[in-house]
C-alpha cells in the first residue's frame, strides 16, 4: 500500500525516515534525561582526524593555503593605537574544489554514504552546502537531490541563491526550489523516502567531523610560517558548524589559547520565514537570522541531535552589518587582489576591527573565504537591494543601520565596527530554552553539568539561571 | 509545443495557504508552498500544460510546464557608483592617492 504524502502523515514518520536515511539511531547516545552523549556522537563517524584528511584530500579538499592580507593589515593599523594591529590572515577556503569550506562537511558525509551503499545523497540547503555536497556526489558517482528555499511568492529569487542552484546543477545534481517557509522539510523528508538517499545533513557528525581539519590545520600552518598559534580565529557563524568544528580541531591540535570568536552580519528584525522579508536580505547566510537561533537552540535543525553546538566553543560573539561587509569585500579584491564573495567575508569584516584591540606582533585568522560570481557578489548583491526598495547611503554603520530598510557602508575605514552580542544572555537563553523542551527545571546534577559544557559556563551559572528563571 | 525528451522546467504548489504550518508569519501564511524543478519531458505538451518530467536524479515529478530550455538570467546586476568610490577611497587611505 502506497504511504500517505501529506503533511501531517510525512511529518510523523520524521524519525523513521531519518534513521533510514543516515544509518544512524540517534536514541542510543540519548541519557533518558535532558542530556545526551554529544561525545559519543561525534565518535560515531568512525573516523580519526588523521583519516578525515585522509578522505579528504582524495577528493582534492582542505590543505588549503593561508593568505597574509597584509594592505588590509596596515590600513587596519592606521586606525589602531600605537603598537597595535594584529597581522590579518585568512583560510582561503574558496580554493576548495566546490569554492568553500562546505566541501570539508560534504566530503566525509559522501563518502560515508557510499560506504554504506547509498545510491544518492540529499541536502536542503540554500547555501554553499548544497554546491559542495554536489561535488562530492560528482567525484564518488552518486546521485545528488538539493532542496533549497530560493524564491518569495511573486516568483522572485535571491541572485545569491540562483547562483548556488546553478553551480549544483554544473556538477549534475537535481536542484528542487521552493517558496519561503519552514515546510520544506516536508518535502526534503517526503523525497528522501520515496529516494531512499542518504541524509547529507548540514548537522551530522560527518559533517562536523570534517571540519575539524580545518582548526587542524590553521594551527599547523600558522605554526609553521609564523612560530605560533593565532590569538584569536574568528569565525562567520550561521548554522554554526563553521565554529563547532574549527574549535574543536584548534583543541585537538593543541592551539587552546586562541580564543575562537563567532561573527554574524546583523539582520535583526527581519523575520527569516517571512515572504515579504526574504528579498529584502541582502546576504543570504552568515547573518543572525541564522546565527542567534542556532546558538542558543542547536537541536532544531534536520537531525534528532545536532553536532553542532558553537555556545561550547566561542568566547565572544560579534555582529557587523551588511554594509561593512559589503566593504570589506570590496577592500579585499582592491587592496589584496583576492576576489571573493561576500557573505564569507563577514568573518574578515569582523577580524578588521578586531585586529586592532590586539598587539601588532599577534595573528588574527578568518576561518574560510567562498568563491564569487555571477549573483553572489557585492555587486548584484547591492543592485538587487536597490531594485527592491533598499536605500544605499554612506554613513556611520553603528547608529543607521537598519537591515531590510538600508545598507550603510561606512563613510571611511574607521567606521567598521564590531558590536559584541551579549553572551550571558545568550546563555541564559539557552538553558530557558533546553529546560522549556524538557518541560521541568528540576534537572538533576548529570544535567547541570550537562549544560554548563554547552553553554561554555560553570555548574553555579546553570543553578543560579535556572532559579531567576523559576521566578 | 515542447517535444517529448525536452529539457523543461515546471511548478507545482506543494501546499496551498490554507494547507501550511500554522506557525508562519502572517504574510507566509496567506501564500501557497510552491515548488520549481527541472527535467526531461515524458510526453509532447504546451506551456501550461500538466506534465510529468525525469529529473536529472531520474525521478518522476509532476507540475505545470513553464519553460523549455530553461536558463538562468541571473548576472553581476546594475552598475553601483558607490563601489568605485570606495576604491579610490581605499587607496587614497592607504597608498596617497594618485601622487
Amino acid at each position: 500500500m502506497a504511504l500517505a504524502k501529506d503533511y501531517a502523515s510525512v511529518m510523523g514518520r520524521n524519525n523513521e525516515i531519518m534513521k533510514n536515511a543516515m544509518g544512524l539511531d540517534y536514541d542510543k547516545f540519548e541519557s533518558g534525561k535532558m542530556s545526551f552523549d554529544y561525545e559519543a556522537l561525534m565518535a560515531s563517524t568512525g573516523y580519526t582526524i588523521e583519516e578525515i584528511m585522509k578522505v579528504q584530500s582524495a577528493t582534492g579538499v582542505g590543505n588549503t593555503p593561508i593568505l597574509e592580507l597584509r594592505n588590509l593589515t596596515a590600513l587596519a593599523r592606521k586606525y589602531a593605537k600605537p603598537g597595535y594591529g594584529a597581522t590579518i590572515l585568512v583560510k582561503d577556503e574558496a580554493s576548495n574544489p566546490s569554492g568553500s569550506f562546505k566541501a570539508r562537511r560534504a566530503a566525509c558525509a559522501v563518502a560515508t554514504a557510499k560506504k554504506m551503499g547509498y545510491k544518492g545523497v540529499m541536502a536542503a540547503t540554500s547555501g554553499n552546502y548544497g554546491a559542495a555536497v554536489a561535488s562530492q556526489a560528482a567525484m564518488q558517482g552518486l546521485k545528488c537531490i538539493i532542496v533549497q528555499e530560493c524564491f518569495d511568492s511573486k516568483g522572485v529569487g535571491q541572485p545569491e541563491i540562483i547562483e548556488k542552484a546553478r553551480k549544483c546543477e554544473a556538477y549534475g545534481a537535481e536542484v528542487v526550489q521552493l517558496t519561503v517557509g519552514p515546510e520544506l522539510f516536508y518535502t526534503f523528508l517526503s523525497i528522501l523516502e520515496d529516494t531512499g538517499y542518504f541524509n547529507a545533513s548540514l548537522y551530522s557528525p560527518f559533517g562536523i567531523a570534517g571540519v575539524e581539519t580545518l582548526g587542524y590545520e590553521i594551527a599547523m600552518q600558522c605554526r609553521e610560517k609564523y612560530g605560533k598559534d593565532p590569538a584569536m580565529v574568528v569565525c562567520t557563524s550561521a548554522g554554526g558548524g563553521m565554529m563547532t568544528g574549527t574549535a574543536r580541531g584548534l583543541i585537538k591540535a593543541g592551539a587552546t589559547d586562541t580564543k575562537c570568536i563567532a561573527a554574524s552580519i546583523d539582520l535583526t528584525g527581519l523575520h527569516m520565514a517571512s515572504d515579504t522579508a526574504f528579498n529584502k536580505k541582502s546576504c543570504t547566510t552568515g547573518h543572525t537570522g541564522f546565527g542567534v537561533p542556532y546558538a542558543v537552540d542547536p537541536d532544531h535543525s534536520d537531525v534528532p541531535r545536532s553536532a553542532a553546538r558553537p555556545l561550547r566553543y566561542m568566547e565572544r560573539y560579534v555582529t557587523v552589518t551588511q554594509g561593512e561587509v559589503m566593504y570589506i569585500t570590496e577592500a579585499l579584491a582592491n587592496l589584496e587582489g583576492v576576489e571573493r564573495g561576500p557573505a564569507g567575508n563577514t568573518s574578515l569584516t569582523a577580524a578588521f576591527a578586531l585586529a586592532q584591540e590586539l598587539p601588532e606582533d599577534e595573528y588574527i585568522l578568518c576561518s574560510e573565504t567562498e568563491y564569487t560570481g555571477a549573483g553572489k557578489h557585492i555587486q548584484p548583491q547591492l543592485a538587487f537591494a536597490r531594485e527592491n526598495g533598499i536605500e544605499i547611503k554612506f554613513g556611520d554603520p553603528s547608529v543607521e543601520d537598519k537591515p531590510g530598510v538600508n545598507i550603510i557602508l561606512p563613510k571611511d575605514p574607521s567606521y567598521i565596527k564590531t558590536k559584541d552580542m551579549d553572551i550571558v544572555h545568550m546563555r541564559e537563553s539557552f538553558i530557558k530554552k533546553a529546560c522549556k523542551k524538557y518541560g521541568s527545571f528540576d534537572i538533576d546534577e548529570d544535567d547541570i553539568e550537562f549544560l554548563a559544557v554547552e553553554t561554555n559556563s560553570t555548574p553555579e551559572f546553570v543553578k543560579s539561571t535556572i532559579e531567576k528563571l523559576k521566578k | 509545443m515542447a517535444k517529448k525528451n525536452d529539457w523543461v522546467r515546471i511548478h507545482r504548489v506543494v501546499l496551498p495557504a490554507e494547507g501550511r504550518n500554522p506557525n508562519l508569519p502572517e504574510d507566509t501564511a496567506k501564500v501557497p508552498l510552491e515548488m520549481w524543478t527541472k527535467g526531461f519531458l515524458q510526453a509532447d505538451a504546451e506551456i501550461g500544460d500538466e506534465v510529468e518530467v525525469k529529473t536529472a536524479t531520474g525521478r518522476i515529478e509532476k507540475g505545470t510546464l513553464i519553460e523549455v530550455n530553461p536558463h538562468y538570467t541571473h548576472s553581476y546586476g546594475e552598475f553601483v557608483p558607490e563601489l568605485v568610490q570606495i576604491d579610490t577611497q581605499l587607496r587614497e587611505i592607504l597608498f596617497g592617492g594618485e601622487k
